[in-house]
């Protein structure tokens, strides 16, 4: 088992700790992992990236360009990375900030609405949480409970208070997931 | 100790801390600040001294002195930074002092960029420095290794009385992966009964130099020298080999590069290709012997850098002729594909380079 992820979006969004909290996530179940961020001049509102792996066996080469999963956040990151999904392999889509559909017909595609599922949530910024928990509910790559367990490593123990608003921003994408599973099937 | 995730620079730091290191001197630059960020949080807390010096000379010289008084000290750059320390480097040295340096490098020539490379491959292993001395340089491929190399690398640098430096790339230094922190092999340290720590009355003062105005003197220094240097690569060769009793194509990749060239391999094999791998840990000493173990069947050696290639002098010197030698990087700061490295294969392969 090797998944291989690319994690895109504005800077500010999150898409970071996203990686970081799968990689956490993946450690905690005993697998292989790394995270690289793209790095560079860059600023709050510019572009950000990450490749994320989570092996059975140790990590080869830690830069992703032929993902099984893209999770685009922002549209010129599907732009640039919606033919780095190989085929088969999945795209998570934003579809709060990103007014196209994706080009792809070899792959499977999540609309998730992010930022709408956040605002109703009452907290704008849990939009990568709801991104993360569609992405858990169609991979099951890790579990839900991995990741809460590595939120605080990530975030640091002084945001141990916004692990309720999380926990329940990752249901709500799920529970988009499960909706749109529904509706195709 | 359980498993942390963690950004290879701040396993630097924290591997460091591991190995009893007290003094810290450097000077920011990307892709390594994380590093003396981290040591200026922690290395307080453990009892040590960072400081931020006003450039990387003045860091360097910092070193020289600390080292001189027997301390375990490190200081950290990227490529143009530690051309900045090369003069340091040479007199610590030339007076024979035990510190750890550490190198993310970078693109270059110049100011080059802040993306990841292996360019200072030269700098490292043949001196960027005057005079005929030697590094013990270490090329970890993933964040455990590297913190495993900084542990056991300050017990090199104290047996030998020797600067050792750690070179990685941009990648290794941003990227997180899971580590512990393990004791080393036991090594017998020698006492530091040189090093300028106070007489205390006791016993004539101890002088760090390298300056020897007699020619006599200072050949007899580096006939010594030399002597060290051959029980180094006599002890010290690390490297890991992969299949190369079987293949027919061979691939010499070091650090994060070798990661890629496994990719590479992975997939080749999938294909039905036989091909070996074989990565040096220590980039000097330099494991030639290993290139002895390598099937009379193998049509070439492939040789992957993330520069124009420089660490293909050392395969050829390993390889003597046996075999065709044949080379793929990419320059600038610009990362090897897996792809890329499987269409030479198999050109090698199909006889076609």
């Amino acid at each position: 088992m090797e998944e291989r992820i690319i994690i895109a979006g504005f800077g500010g969004q999150g898409v970071m700790a996203m990686g970081q909290l799968l990689t956490y996530a993946g450690m905690i179940e005993g697998k292989q992992v790394s995270w690289l961020p793209s790095y560079g001049p860059e600023m709050r509102g510019g572009t950000a990236n990450c490749n994320v792996v989570i092996s059975s066996d140790d990590v080869g080469s830690p830069v992703v360009l032929d993902a099984n999963t893209a999770i685009i956040m922002n549209k010129p990151s599907l732009d640039k990375f919606e033919n780095s999904v190989v085929k088969g392999g999945k795209l998570f889509i934003n579809s709060s900030l990103i007014d196209r559909k994706s080009e792809r017909d070899d792959i499977e595609i999540y609309y998730v609405p992010c930022n709408e599922i956040a605002g109703e949530l009452g907290n704008a910024r849990v939009a990568n949480m709801v991104m993360l928990g569609a992405y858990l509910e169609a991979t099951k790559v890790v579990s839900v409970d991995s990741v809460l367990a590595g939120f605080t490593k990530v975030f640091g123990e002084g945001k141990a208070h916004l692990l309720p608003i999380n926990k329940e921003a990752i249901e709500k994408g799920a529970e988009a997931i499960r909706k749109q599973a529904g509706v195709t099937a | 100790m359980a498993k942390v995730l963690m950004k290879g620079n701040e396993a630097i730091g924290a591997a460091a801390i591991e190995a009893g290191c007290k003094y810290f001197f450097g000077y920011p630059i990307t892709p390594q600040s994380e590093l003396p960020e981290f040591m200026a949080r922690e290395l307080p807390k453990a009892g040590g001294v960072f400081l931020q010096a006003e450039s990387e000379i003045a860091a360097i010289n910092m070193v020289y002195g600390a080292a001189g008084s027997g301390a375990r000290v490190m200081t950290s750059s990227s490529s143009p930074g530690i051309s900045l320390k090369q003069e340091g480097i040479s007199y610590i040295a030339g007076a024979e002092l035990p510190c750890l340096i550490v190198n993310i490098m970078r693109g270059g020539p110049g100011l080059g960029s802040i993306q990841p490379s292996q360019t200072d491959y030269f700098q490292a292993t043949r001196g960027g420095g005057n005079g005929d001395y030697r590094l013990v340089v270490l090329a970890p491929s993933n964040v455990q290794e590297l913190v495993d190399l900084i542990i056991e690398g300050f017990d090199i640098a104290d047996q030998y009385r020797n600067p050792v430096m750690i070179l990685g790339d941009g990648m290794i230094g941003q990227m997180m992966e899971p580590v512990e922190f393990k004791k080393p092999k036991t090594r017998e340290l020698p006492p530091k009964d040189w090093a300028t720590n106070g007489t205390k009355g006791e016993r004539k003062p101890n002088i760090i130099n390298s300056l020897y105005l007699s020619p006599e003197e200072l050949e007899a220094h580096n006939i010594r020298l030399q002597a060290k240097y051959q029980k180094i690569r006599e002890n010290e060769v690390k490297v890991e080999s992969y299949n190369i009793e079987d293949a027919d194509v061979v691939i010499a990749a070091y650090g994060t590069t070798s990661r890629i060239a496994k990719t590479a391999i992975a997939q080749l094999e999938k294909e039905g290709y036989k091909v070996g791998l074989i990565r040096p840990i220590s980039l000097w000493p330099y494991p030639y012997d290993e290139f002895n173990k390598i099937s009379d069947k193998c049509k070439g050696i492939l040789t992957v850098e993330m520069n124009s290639g420089q660490m293909v002098d050392d395969v050829k010197i390993a390889v003597n002729g046996r075999f065709p030698v044949y080379f793929h990087g990419r320059l600038g700061g610009m990362v090897p594909t897996p792809n890329e490295i499987i269409e030479k294969v198999k050109k090698i392969y199909g006889g076609e380079i």
